[in-house]
């Protein structure tokens, strides 16, 4: 009896986007727990982490980032295949969709808040399509969709701020 | 110092919160409705009239409903369900706005222009 071994090498973006997928999934779990005023508002901390891998790895590393979390999050609070699992599936493919085109805005004047705020606009757009597509076909979307957006914008411009902060160079490790 | 906030991202916060800021006058500007319609046990009792203020009971399963119209607004003002969720639901005023009374079947909508959908179950 032989035992083959198959193996891969992974390359030093692979281990790095696993790291960062890793973090983010601890991310998504975690908010997952956190108590809400109402349903969909979220910080949105995971975002961070699609933020880092598209500023350090380019808009591709970001994409597989964002969709390990999504999926692997939703495997780990066994919410796979749920209409939950779609909404986060639909929401990260619009912000990476946003994200694919904001990010050949000129550099030196849009930073990562505006990749935020674009990012969270594509999130809730798609999202709230998918919802109203697929599971609230009603007027009752409406009323809900300004609360969501104001919270959407708020939390894009804080996750934007803190990732920016994340990407600065430790001024105590220079100095 | 890095530069904190970019001219695009002051450009971009501004785009966005007045963005959301149109939402909320968009999702706010439902016309206000015209008449109001009350079922009982699913069957429509009464096709009312917004303007006209006054209250009218109908008879539900367990009890009567009071159906008070003033101004324009519409509201459940009393009713023998257990839990009360119609009464607190206070006055409603515009299309699309319901109001149900579960256990004493009574219900009051007010109805938008057109209708996409008969039902929807979850």
């Amino acid at each position: 009896m032989t035992v083959s071994v198959f193996s891969l090498a992974p390359s030093q973006q692979d281990q790095y986007i696993a790291r960062l997928a890793c973090l983010g999934i601890v991310l998504s779990v975690v908010e997952a727990y956190f108590p809400s005023p109402l349903p969909g508002v979220k910080p949105g901390l995971a975002n961070l982490v699609t933020l880092l891998a598209l500023q350090k790895l380019g808009w591709r590393a970001a994409v597989a980032v964002n969709l390990i979390r999504v999926v692997a999050s939703a495997l780990w609070l066994g919410s796979l295949f749920t209409p939950g699992f779609f909404l986060a599936l639909s929401g990260a493919c619009g912000s990476l969709l946003l994200l694919g085109i904001a990010q050949y805005l000129p550099k030196p004047w849009f930073g990562l808040i505006s990749l935020s705020l674009f990012s969270a606009a594509g999130h809730l757009a798609a999202q709230c399509l998918l919802a109203w597509l697929w599971l609230l076909p009603s007027q009752g979307l409406l009323y809900f969709l300004p609360f969501l957006a104001l919270s959407a914008w708020l939390t894009a411009i804080v996750n934007g701020w803190l990732c920016q902060r994340l990407l600065e160079p430790h001024h105590a490790s220079t100095a | 110092m890095k530069h904190p906030l970019g001219l695009g991202d002051v450009l971009c916060i501004l785009f966005f919160g007045a963005v959301v800021l149109a939402l909320f006058n968009w999702s706010w500007q439902h016309a206000p409705a015209q008449e109001a319609i009350v079922r009982v046990g699913g069957k429509i009792e009464h096709r009312l009239s917004l303007r006209l203020n006054q209250t009218v009971t109908v008879k539900g399963a367990l009890g009567p409903t009071e159906i008070e119209i003033r101004q324009g607004q519409i509201r459940i003002s009393r009713d023998p369900s257990p839990r009360q969720y119609c009464v607190q639901q206070g006055w409603l005023q515009r299309a699309g706005q319901t109001a149900i009374c579960l256990p004493n079947q009574v219900s009051i909508e007010l109805p938008t222009a057109t209708h996409s959908h008969d039902s929807l179950s979850f």
